[in-house]
């Protein structure tokens, strides 16, 4: 018999009830069972932070988190980044400061980010914005494009930049 | 930046060739809309688990998987025999070259820890994972071949293997170098070393192969960089004509080289899905990829090099051996990184007599494939340490000894020693810019101000070539049963006037949607939105040869643009007509058509597009009623160049080395897009700094893995990298009419030598010498503790 769990979470904004297993984790209910395949898998051990999602506006791997976990949760992934046509101010920039290249790691990156901007105490301080990214690993970039794109979003929404 | 002639700029004959467009790729891999082949999900798919080998060396005695295949969810288990196929052959037609084949699953004897032995078919990929753990396999494991030590010790990893060696190359043997070698002011004997290295695209490999009953074929979507290749390998080992495969590789999440051979978990996926008529669907996790997948890098180097007393080298002779693991992949052979590092070594400098021997050493590791870089990161590594070794031992000038070496403008094209022709390059013009820029940039009085507080600091440079876009003329060289190099293209535009191009090469990062865009908008006289670049498809694109060695947009792009030219004559034919004309004097430019120094004779392009599909009788005679065209190319390679600088300082008190500054000064020819080219060079640097400081693959005495994940394999984060300053040159290529070169893998390539340098620059003080990589702190430390404990009391 299989340990089966009803679990309600909402994604985007959008409510979802279905029955996962209690082993499933949240990257592949996600993935698999609604549908949101923007969250990529890369390590599935928690280290390379493709994966990352908000779980109540907080980023978590979503490969170390079981789907029965994410109850009643509000989850944010990389689909409700854009306004129907409007790539967000943070998509633009990493497009702009050419923050990606194959583009497999690209909404891990950007969920950090987002959750990164919306912390109270962040900067556009490179040294604070890099240090930041060191969560998340990008085989293609040298992560300077990716450093480049979130230091401009935090110095358009009003964080304080670097000395 | 100086005002340079040979900046970038926006091709003065047209609007896009050099122009920083956003990619065309963004805007769905933004929005997590890009289709990697995990997304891709179909019903009734069965998840393939593998069952994998625990031991470096072992025979197989039985597999029981009647276990397994009692749980939940689980469909199939099979093994060798039920695959019926002797597996994958790479071969090179050499006598020194010993083919060997790797079976689809190891059948009787495992030669690595990660060997697939045998497949489990499940309902889910969860289910899948608990069969493989219930598959019982009765091994009796014996000492296994761990490293080239171990590899001379009598032990066997095939037994068709004299001495465990696949292939034993001798080239350019050259009967003046023992003379030289007793008669030179100077004779260097040094030895380098590379570690182990996992590729590491974020994406690992995976595909989904479903059978497609409506054609009559097995369709396989695949993380590849060679679609054409991964058809032609089911092909062959699956005894099918090529007709009833076809490969698709959709969004690749990077490759560097791993995905540019053919694993056999894929075809054992395309065996399945046609044996049972059902979608198989294998996603390598991270261990697999570690542990299982193709490695590379793992070389030594014993070099001897004689050099006058102003610096000038007199003569150069390497003993290459390669720890290539267990198997020859598929297509490239193991002898991949041999001939690569014995034709290539000599690099951008004029060494008159040469001797290099290269091997490919079996060991009971994973198989190698060509890696970023492929050798160049550790033949330059070689040249770059010579050139410092020497100078210190001259006392000259390093930068000054390289001078003196460098293949110098009114050289080209110059032909070396080791038989290759290199067009024109701008080696001393970019080692001079990278000195001059370091100087300016204050890096010297940094370095001494670091020194004066307690902090060893250095500066290291590296100044090389790389061969890119290797044709059939080079390739053939090697002498490999299927010979790359070619490749082609298909300029198609619709009754709208816009275009779509298939061509044989398979981006995965590098931009191509974009770029080859950019070259068809150039040669059409319309805007890179209305072209449309369709890549990865066997079915659609004529036969190519993929994406690597900094290929595609030499040889890809190249097809593309003769292909774009066939239909550009078509359109000023018609145009000529409709105009009354002549063909010569249309000009196409901003979506129109114009007659040359007669105002008003314009027409637009969609027009004539129009034209040739839905009013073809209005044609002139012989024009055919569509707009399509083919091109291909050939070229024999070219050579991009640059120079590396690195500002680093040590931790005295932990031996780690921190990246303050970094410099590229790199020439690859004309630019077709400047952001896809400082992406291409950052990234490239930050692989090359990981092989200079972090990253390695460990083996231990039994062959058993230590590295199976990112806890133990340190990929650089973004605070192990800094910000990479970049200048070009621009020396078009001599050798292709579109003037470029391949630039994919400098940033590798010059990396790991310039980071080593300045490492022994900062440690000049103690008499210790650093050759090999990755530079460790404890290696760092020792170092440095040999200052402070004086030598012989």
């Amino acid at each position: 018999m299989k340990d089966q769990h009803l679990v309600s979470l909402t994604v985007n904004g959008a409510e979802h009830e279905i029955v996962v297993e209690a082993r499933r984790t949240l990257a592949d209910v996600l993935r698999h069972d609604l549908g949101y395949t923007g969250t990529h898998l890369g390590c599935e051990h928690g280290i390379c932070g493709a994966c990352t999602v908000l779980l109540d506006d907080q980023p978590v791997r979503a490969c170390l988190v079981f789907g029965v976990q994410a109850d009643g949760c509000q989850i944010r992934t990389v689909e409700g980044l854009a306004d129907e046509s409007e790539l967000s101010d943070l998509q633009q920039a990493f497009s702009d400061h050419h923050g990606l290249q194959c583009g497999f790691c690209t909404p891990g990156f950007l969920m950090l980010a987002e959750a990164y901007l919306a912390e109270s105490d962040s900067t556009a301080d490179p040294g604070q914005v890099r240090t930041a990214m060191a969560s998340n690993l990008c085989r293609c970039t040298g992560y300077q494009g990716i450093v480049d794109a979130v230091c401009a979003v935090a110095k358009q929404r009003g964080k304080a930049g670097s000395p | 930046m100086s005002g340079n002639a040979r900046e970038p700029r926006l091709d003065t004959t047209g609007r896009w060739i050099g122009a920083a467009l956003p990619r065309k790729e963004d805007g769905r891999m933004l929005r997590g809309a890009g289709r990697f082949v995990a997304d891709l999900d179909r019903q009734g798919t069965l998840h393939a688990c593998f069952v994998r080998s625990p031991f470096g060396a072992a025979t197989i005695a039985g597999i029981d998987a009647s276990e397994a295949l009692r749980l939940p969810g689980v469909r199939q288990v099979c093994t060798a025999a039920e695959l019926g196929s002797a597996g994958l052959c790479a071969a090179l037609e050499r006598d020194e070259f010993v083919p060997t084949t790797m079976p689809l699953l190891a059948a009787d004897q495992v030669r690595y820890a990660g060997e697939p032995v045998a497949v489990v078919l499940a309902d889910d990929p969860y289910a899948a994972e608990d069969g493989a753990e219930a598959v019982q396999v009765d091994y009796s494991p014996h000492p296994a071949v761990a490293d080239l030590g171990a590899a001379r010790d009598g032990r066997s990893v095939h037994d068709a293997l004299a001495q465990n060696t696949f292939v034993d190359l001798t080239m350019f043997d050259d009967p003046r170098l023992d003379q030289i070698f007793d008669t030179a002011p100077l004779v260097l004997d040094e030895e380098f070393s590379s570690a182990r290295l996992a590729a590491l695209p974020m994406e690992g490999r995976g595909c989904l192969a479903e059978w497609d009953a409506r054609d009559d074929q097995v369709v396989v979507h695949i993380s590849t960089q060679v679609p054409h290749q991964v058809r032609s390998a089911i092909a062959q080992a699956l005894r099918l004509p090529e007709r009833t495969i076809r490969v698709i590789a959709p969004d690749v999440g990077g490759g560097f080289g791993l995905k540019c051979v053919v694993g056999r978990e894929e075809v054992v996926a395309a065996a399945l899905a046609s044996r049972f008529r059902t979608p198989v669907k294998w996603i390598e996790d991270r261990q697999e990829n570690l542990t299982a997948s193709f490695h590379g890098h793992e070389q030594h180097y014993a070099v001897r090099a004689a050099f006058g007393s102003d610096g000038r080298i007199l003569g150069l002779a390497a003993d290459i051996r390669c720890d290539v693991g267990a198997y020859s992949a598929f297509p490239f052979t193991c002898a991949v990184e041999p001939l690569m590092a014995t034709t290539e070594l000599p690099g951008a400098y004029k060494v008159p007599a040469y001797r290099a021997r290269g091997r490919a050493i079996a060991t009971n590791k994973p198989p190698t494939a060509p890696y970023r870089g492929v050798s160049r990161p550790q033949l330059v590594l070689v040249m770059e340490r010579l050139m410092e070794i020497a100078a210190t031992r001259l006392a000259l000038d390093p930068l000054e000894v390289r001078r003196r070496n460098l293949i110098s403008p009114g050289e080209f094209p110059y032909t070396g020693v080791n038989d290759i022709t290199y067009d024109e390059g701008s080696y001393r013009e970019s080692l001079d810019r990278a000195e001059s820029t370091a100087r300016s940039a204050g890096w010297y009085t940094e370095r001494d101000r670091l020194r004066a507080a307690g902090t060893p600091a250095g500066i290291g440079f590296a100044c090389f070539s790389e061969r890119t876009a290797y044709g059939t003329p080079t390739m053939s060289q090697r002498q490999m049963a299927m010979t790359p190099g070619y490749d082609t293209a298909q300029v198609r535009m619709d009754p709208t006037g816009e275009v779509i191009v298939t061509t044989g090469t398979c981006g995965h990062g590098q931009g191509h949607e974009t770029t080859f865009a950019q070259i068809v908008a150039e040669r059409l006289g319309i805007h890179p939105d209305q072209v449309r670049l369709r890549q990865g498809d066997t079915d659609l694109a004529a036969y190519g040869w993929g994406t690597f060695a900094s290929r595609s947009i030499v040889i890809g792009g190249t097809s593309a643009r003769r292909a774009a030219d066939g239909v550009a004559a078509q359109l000023r034919r018609i145009a000529a007509h409709l105009l009354e004309a002549d063909d010569s004097d249309v000009e196409l430019n901003e979506g129109m058509a114009r007659v040359r120094g007669v105002p008003g004779a314009v027409l637009p392009i969609a027009e004539l597009a129009n034209t040739a599909y839905f009013r073809a009788h209005e044609l002139p005679q012989d024009t055919p009623p569509n707009l399509t065209a083919s091109g291909y190319a050939d070229p024999p390679s070219t050579f991009s160049n640059a120079s590396h600088a690195a500002l680093i300082s040590v931790d005295p008190g932990t031996g780690a080395v921190r990246i303050h500054r970094y410099l590229v000064v790199e020439d690859c020819g004309v630019v077709i897009n400047p952001l896809v080219v400082d992406g291409q060079v950052r990234g490239g640097v930050a692989q090359g700094i990981a092989a200079a400081l972090y990253e390695r693959l460990l083996y231990d005495a039994d062959a058993q893995p230590g590295t199976a994940s990112l806890m133990d394999y340190l990929a650089p984060t973004a605070t192990e990298v800094c910000t990479v300053d970049i200048e070009h040159l621009q020396t078009p290529s001599q050798f292709n009419e579109s003037g470029a070169k391949g630039m994919g893998e400098g940033g590798t390539i010059g990396a790991p030598a310039t980071v080593l340098n300045a490492v022994n620059d900062a440690l000049a003080d103690t008499g210790s010498q650093l050759n090999d990589i990755p530079v460790l702190p404890e290696k760092v430390l020792t170092a440095l503790r040999r200052e402070r404990v004086p030598v012989g009391g």
